[in-house]
């Protein structure tokens, strides 16, 4: 059976063939489709609406932006299982530094847009320093990672309970809010630019890559399929900014907004919320990792140390302290994680951040990061963070048991890696 | 004694370094000149795979001194060992099984763009024109090195050493992965480096191979320096007793 309908699939190059796309990508955007749309049928039809894709967005940014480093450290052959206590330290250095420290020290308003400027620069400062200092237990003390950040898991978690004696520090400074989701959106307009910008960037970086190609004679798609594919970001992106458009500030709200303003809201008004500052944020962050893994030397060596550490080491790269950087990427990630966090539930609690190490692994290892090390994409990581986010949403819109949403989640991983397993002994990859 | 006259390229003197209890390189000297080759032969842990790879920076001795071109040099890292023009052909090869051929090629010395980007084109095309010059028949550019052949591979690893402008180039073993046909091609590209005036260190288990292919063998056993002989003086008989018994061959003073 399954030798026929391959042997018949061969010889004509597919529609899909043609457009050359990434199989892993495909697969896991299909994934993610799939879930949706099993998720909106239960859920008849709530799943798939505005509301609910505004909230998937900003409840994915905070794995999201972490899972993007932890790609370099599984890449590299090392684990980090502190990131979801380290989070925990910088949220918390982060709320005392603007509600209590600098005040007291350079006499602050609380909503002073410079205390909270500085409170993110410290605490994303802490973040990539004590992320350094794993590196170096890692890198120059030889302490297996997992040792370093399982012990790290414990210390931080109670650092943050021991910065802010247990208690949970709010309100937080308004402009810091902005990183949190509702609390900071760009508005229709503002929206629209940014989706319009993005795609223009995206068809740019299409026709970057062909004409690197074609400089260098290597086989190109035909155009058609380039168009195809450019297409389908251009519905992407504009489809993702209409939704989030389409999602409208509630009343109550905007009379709040306007009055803030000293303005009273005109009769019949309505407007979105709009892409929000942290998804904007996590876009950044994606792209600026990117270009990390793609176009310097530091991902370079990072790759080359993942694929093989004494071949990188005979190179003449200094692997120790490409691990204190790796780590300390690592740290500042999880600060700038932090501010998404405690700046969506407006507050930072003791318990911010608990077990996230597990979705950030987990988010890196759906979307295609091999332990073995060597391997892994930045855009997978962020999918994956998607996909698991969806995945416990969905369970919880749907009503299923908090036990079997936890179990479904754990098993879905396995499967995932297994499927892998498979897509990777097929391709030869 | 050599024959040579001049300044050796290399000297390494009196080098010593021992694992542990184990004396791995125990008292060796061995010098190379401009368009030499000398081998290094001996029975596996003999120490030469050791003795080299503290001339590449792999390992740092404990005692002993290395010159390069008469002047005294500190070798404590690969990456000082590159800066003094040493390039060495690993026999494990050292290429990053996830990365292609050029970025194997340039690895820790990429080149980059005006603000400090990877430059792959320029890389690329570079490595298709060394490509051609060793192994004509290479095309996979672009796939990881993990999808190449032992042949092919081996070859990303020789145009990675000769690529830099060597002086001196340290070859362990470097026919072991090759078949006849390629084996010949590295025995003419040593050829063609010696006239360029390189010095090559060769390690190999083949004595035949190795007198023909060098000037002087230099034999090992148990860390310690048996002797040096000029290829015309000895047949492979001499050397395999130096090699089993680790006597060197009588001589009329």
């Amino acid at each position: 059976m399954s030798d026929i309908s391959e042997g018949a699939a061969r010889p004509r190059r597919s529609f899909v063939n043609q457009l050359e796309l990434d199989l892993r990508l495909v697969g896991m955007i299909g994934a993610f489709v799939l879930i949706c749309v099993v998720f909106n049928v239960m859920s008849d039809g709530r799943f798939l609406t505005p509301r609910n894709v505004f909230n998937l967005s900003i409840q994915t940014v905070s794995v999201a932006i972490m899972a993007t480093g932890m790609v370099f450290v599984i890449v590299t052959r090392h684990i980090d299982l502190s990131v979801g206590s380290l989070l925990a330290t910088c949220s918390a250095i982060m709320a005392m530094s603007q509600t209590a420290w600098l005040p007291s020290i350079f006499g602050f308003n609380l909503d002073d847009p410079m205390n909270a400027l500085l409170a993110v620069m410290i605490g994303v400062a802490c973040g990539a320093l004590i992320g350094a200092f794993h590196g170096w237990l890692v890198g120059y003390l030889g302490i297996p990672a997992f040792i370093v950040t399982l012990g790290g898991l414990l210390v931080w978690r109670n650092v943050a309970w021991y910065l802010t004696t247990g208690q949970t520090i709010g309100p937080l400074s308004e402009p810091y809010l902005l990183f949190g989701g509702v609390n900071g959106t760009l508005g229709e307009t503002w929206s629209w630019i940014v989706g319009l910008v993005a795609v223009a960037f995206s068809v740019w970086v299409l026709m970057q890559a062909r004409r690197n190609k074609t400089a260098h004679d290597m086989p190109v798609k035909p155009i058609w399929a380039e168009a195809v594919v450019a297409a389908i970001i251009a519905v992407a992106i504009l489809g993702f900014i209409w939704i989030l458009n389409s999602y409208d500030i509630p009343s109550g709200r905007l009379e709040r907004i306007f009055a803030a303003r000293g303005e009273t809201l005109p009769e019949g008004f309505s407007t979105g919320y709009g892409l929000p500052v942290s998804v904007l944020l996590l876009i950044g962050v994606a792209i600026v990792m990117t270009v990390v893994a793609r176009r310097t030397r530091l991902g370079r060596y990072i790759f080359a140390t993942g694929g093989n550490p004494d071949a990188a080491e005979l190179s003449g790269i200094n692997t120790r302290l490409l691990t204190v950087k790796v780590f300390a990427i690592m740290g500042a990630l999880c600060a700038i994680s932090a501010v998404v966090a405690s700046a969506r539930l407006a507050n930072h609690g003791n318990d911010i951040g608990t077990l996230d190490e597990l979705r950030v692994i987990a988010a890196a290892v759906i979307g295609g990061t091999a332990l073995a090390g060597g391997i892994g994409t930045i855009y997978g990581a962020i999918l994956g963070a998607l996909i698991m986010q969806s995945l416990q949403s969905g369970m919880a819109m749907v009503g299923v048991d908090a036990p079997l949403q936890n179990i479904v989640v754990g098993s879905v991983l396995v499967l995932a890696v297994f499927i892998d397993i498979i897509y990777r002994k097929r391709t030869g990859a | 004694m050599t024959g040579h006259s001049g300044t050796p390229l290399v000297e390494m003197q009196d080098i010593c370094l021992s694992f542990g209890g184990v004396q791995a390189v125990d008292h060796v000297s061995i010098d190379l000149h401009p368009g030499e080759v000398v081998g290094l032969l001996g029975h596996n842990g003999a120490g030469k795979s050791t003795l080299i790879k503290i001339l590449s920076g792999a390992y740092r001795m404990d005692s002993g001194e290395i010159r390069i071109n008469g002047k005294r040099a500190e070798i404590t890292s690969p990456r000082d060992a590159r800066r003094h023009n040493i390039e060495t052909i690993y026999q494990t090869l050292a290429l990053a099984d996830n990365l292609n051929a050029s970025q194997n090629l340039f690895l820790g010395r990429e080149l980059t763009t005006s603000v400090g980007f990877m430059d792959d084109a320029r890389m690329e095309s570079e490595t298709r024109k060394i490509m051609q010059r060793l192994n004509p028949n290479f095309r996979k550019l672009n796939d990881p090195v993990s999808a190449l052949s032992g042949g092919q591979r081996q070859s990303v690893a020789i145009a990675r050493a000769v690529y830099f402008n060597a002086q001196i180039l340290i070859m362990d073993e470097p026919t072991a992965a090759l078949g006849v046909h390629e084996t010949q091609m590295v025995a003419d590209l040593i050829q063609e480096l010696k006239k360029q005036g390189l010095g090559i260190f060769l390690i190999s288990h083949d004595t035949r191979e190795m007198l023909e292919l060098c000037d002087r063998v230099s034999v090992m056993k148990n860390g310690q320096l048996v002797g040096t002989e000029r290829v015309e003086d000895v047949t492979e008989d001499d050397i395999l007793s130096m090699i089993i018994l680790g006597k060197a061959p009588e001589r009329a003073a």
